[in-house]
């Protein structure tokens, strides 16, 4: 880590990059994670260490990009989010910026809700005390901190995380190319 | 093979919902009313199943999609898409749009048969006029009927929509014409035991679908109910008495307003002009495009400020950019509550006296060829005027004594019903009930109470599932009948003077509340018919000549309680007759266990019965 840090509106690009990201790339997620809690010296992911008795490439497979695509597609439409991440902020100024982050945000979360039913992972309030017991599901609570002993595990929620209960993307045609986000428009 | 379900269709305005109920509950007291869920194109080569199909028809161009683009889950390719990709991408490309197919199905002075949507604009390129291919009122509503059914059929294939019990629905205030073309679309798509309902009364039956048990606690004999529906494009107005016969509630329709073209959309426009005129003295100027893009953001802006719980006081608007330069090319403003209330609630539901009519200006002498838009645009004086205009509806019926002696200016309702999307926000429901309150309370008349609960969207084809289930296996139906009275026009004889047309006299074929089943009632003056060509008659109806029988003549037209509704029409083949024989015949009236109005002339022979027209070709 340098000192530098970003502009803002580097920032806000990059979260929305980040929060699709994080989404739908599990592995993507997991090292953001990691370097979220980079102070807190975390143990070597134990996966690895696992003695690999199957060939690896059985179970790691590419991401389906055709879904990825569409996803996409949908946020431009919707919300206009490959025009704003590509779009250069810095010359911009806060309320000019605001005033395009509103229209990406009442079109992606449109988009997000009528796509995906995303609930909280706990329900608690974040800042509550909670107990997790042994046997929890790793993939969904990751502990931070001070990880010592063995479960149960006291401790406080940073983040109630996010946990896509259902999915419900427009069907496509077979035929239809994904890559084009977004036509272009030509006015005749 | 019998119908498994009770099938109830909205074809809206602006959306087409479908909703059913199945017929072979062992309780029907407890069967659920389901919505189909509709898959259509929203973008090329993406389908997705929504409860609303937007009634819109999309004429593309060739090449414009590829074919699999508008694929869907039962057909490979459609021409002119429906649905939500119609609405969308037409709304970049208006002159190859169809919307309001249904405000023109009951358009008097077109032919609906006609095909000439998109309307054509005036300068259209002649290379546009000849690539388009148009098509009629009558033929677009087929369409979204046709794509109701495939997606039916779809979702269920071992119970075909053919077989099953069909109620569609039509406004109040649609003409005998236009409810015969409604009927005639969805035969068209195969619908076989087929009732056409009125919206309002569907309306009520969605409420009545919730308080199977226990109605009684919600409405008695003597109640009026009003039905104020204010959907995207459409205000309709109803009034129902609520009677008792054998022991059942027996709600019946007494009243239903004209055709209003006004609705939620107006309210976005307006709401529209006012911002953009804001924009103008900023030195914004705004494109077409930006022009709707501003229209939707003024949408949002209203469900944000009139939402029901913690609403803001101010909203932001933005006019996003046409290019993908977001940041830079976007325009910012805002809307706040006070602007909003002054052009929505004093613009649309001011405080007006019981006695306030519509407003009527002058219209121009030179118009382009449209839609005949609401002049007035607030509802309340609509309103004002409808329970006005029926004062004395109920007097007539049994647990009404007390209205015929009662001097009363307007008609009381005891409970009002409210449907549309427009109240979704309470502000508006709360401004009528208020303004009715006020009225009543000048009477010294008690305060309305609100049936409250129904789905704003849903309820038009939720109530009309459920009234083919109340059909099928019992239940409080509503009555209806003819809402108007309706008279041909006959010429008089008389000799002939230069310059002095012969005065025309209309005579009563249908009155009032005319219900289906009833005897025929055949016109007791014969009137003289030429056979072997079309013979035209004037049209008239009437929603407050109450007392008129079959064969009541009014002595001259114009006349203030009618309304021509254009002309009709009878083909009389010539069947075993010279063409250009006169045949003298009487007009009889009757409505069909459909639900629409038949005219037949019957000649003196017997068996000799032709069918009248009711919507002919247009004159202009």
């Amino acid at each position: 880590m340098t000192d530098a840090s970003l502009s803002f509106f580097a920032r806000l690009g990059l979260a929305f990059a980040a929060f699709f990201r994080i989404l739908f790339d599990g592995a993507f997620a997991f090292r953001v994670d990691s370097v979220r809690e980079a102070a807190v010296a975390l143990p070597a992911p134990e996966t690895p260490a696992k003695p690999a008795t199957a060939s690896p490439e059985s179970k790691v497979t590419a991401a389906d990009s055709r879904a990825a695509l569409q996803v996409l597609a949908i946020f431009q439409r919707e919300g206009r989010f490959i025009d704003f991440l590509e779009e250069d902020v810095v010359t911009f100024t806060d309320a000019e910026v605001g005033a395009a982050a509103r229209v990406v945000h009442t079109g992606c979360k449109k988009a997000l809700h009528d796509h995906f039913t995303v609930l909280p992972v706990r329900s608690e309030a974040e800042g509550a005390r909670v107990t997790i017991d042994a046997g929890y599901d790793a993939d969904a609570i990751r502990l931070v901190g001070n990880v010592t002993g063995k479960a149960p595990y006291a401790g406080t929620i940073l983040h109630r995380g996010y946990r896509v209960d259902a999915v419900k993307l427009p069907k496509l045609h077979d035929a239809h190319d994904v890559r084009v986000l977004a036509p272009a428009e030509v006015e005749v | 093979m019998s119908a498994k379900f009770a099938i109830g269709i909205d074809l809206g305005t602006t959306h087409t919902a479908l909703a059913y109920a199945a017929l072979d509950d062992a309780d029907p007291t407890t069967t659920s009313i389901e919505t189909l869920q509709i898959p259509q194109s929203v973008a090329p080569g993406e389908v997705v199943s929504r409860p609303l199909l937007p009634s819109f028809l999309y004429v593309a161009a060739d090449g414009e999609f590829r074919p699999e683009a508008t694929a869907l889950p039962w057909v490979d390719s459609v021409a002119a898409p429906l649905g939500e990709l119609a609405r969308r991408h037409g709304a970049s490309v208006p002159t190859r749009l169809v919307a309001s197919a249904k405000s023109w199905l009951c358009h008097p002075d077109v032919d609906r048969r006609e095909p000439f949507l998109p309307l054509a604009i005036p300068g259209e390129a002649s290379a546009l006029a000849e690539s388009l291919v148009r098509v009629s009122p009558l033929e677009a509503s087929t369409r979204y009927l046709d794509h109701l059914r495939s997606a039916w059929n779809h979702a269920y294939p071992e119970a075909p929509f053919a077989d099953q019990e069909i109620t569609i629905t039509v406004p109040a205030s649609f003409d005998p014409a236009a409810r015969e073309l409604t009927a005639e679309a969805a035969r068209f798509v195969g619908a076989r035991e087929l009732v056409v309902l009125e919206e309002p009364q569907a309306a009520l039956y969605a409420f009545l679908a919730d308080h199977r048990r226990g109605v009684r606690e919600l409405l008695s004999v003597g109640d009026v109910v009003l039905v104020v529906d204010v959907g995207g494009g459409t205000t309709d107005l109803c009034l129902i008495a609520i009677t008792e016969a054998d022991g059942q509630l027996e709600p019946r329709r007494v009243a239903v307003g004209e055709h209003i073209l006004l609705g939620g959309d107006n309210m976005d426009l307006a709401l529209a002009a006012v911002v953009a005129r804001k924009l103008e003295a900023e030195g914004h100027s705004l494109d077409a495009w930006q022009q709707r893009s501003l229209v939707h953001a003024c949408r949002t802006a209203k469900e944000e400020l009139f939402r029901s719980d913690d609403a803001p006081s101010e909203a932001p608007l933005v006019v996003p950019s046409r290019g993908s330069r977001l940041v830079g090319g976007s325009i910012r403003t805002s809307l706040c509550r006070a602007e909003a209330d002054a052009v929505l609630l004093e613009g649309f539901f001011p405080r007006v006296a019981a006695s306030a009519k519509p407003n009527t200006r002058a219209r121009g002498g030179l118009q382009t060829f449209g839609l005949p838009y609401a002049q007035d645009a607030a509802i309340t004086r609509h309103l004002a005027a409808f329970i006005s205009r029926h004062a004395y509806a109920t007097k007539d019926l049994p647990g009404f004594e007390s209205h015929a002696t009662r001097p009363q200016r307007f008609l009381h309702p005891t409970a009002i019903l409210f449907n549309g999307g427009v109240f979704r926000s309470d502000a508006f429901s709360s401004r009528v009930l208020s303004v009715v309150t006020d009225w009543l309370a000048a009477e010294s008349a008690p305060p309305a109470r609100v049936l409250a609960g129904v789905d704003l969207d849903r309820a038009v084809s939720r109530g009309a599932a459920y009234h083919g289930l109340v059909r099928e296996r019992g239940g409080v139906r509503i009555r209806g009948g003819l809402a108007q009275s309706f008279y041909v026009g006959v010429e008089t004889a008389m000799p002939a003077i230069p310059g002095m047309e012969p005065p025309v006299q209309a005579v009563c074929v249908a009155p009032f509340g005319l219900d289906e089943g009833s005897p025929e009632e055949p016109l007791p003056t014969p009137l003289g018919l030429v056979v072997g060509e079309p013979v035209r008659f004037r049209f008239f109806a009437s929603s407050t000549r109450r007392d008129d029988r079959v064969g009541t003549i009014l002595s001259r037209v114009p006349h203030a309680d009618l309304v021509e509704l254009g002309a009709i029409e009878a083909t009389l083949p010539a069947t075993g007759r010279r063409d250009g024989d006169v045949v003298p015949v009487r007009l009889e009236a009757r409505v069909t266990e459909v639900g629409t109005l038949e005219l037949a002339a019957r000649g003196p022979n017997e068996g000799e019965r032709w069918k009248v027209a009711l919507d002919v070709r247009s004159a202009t």
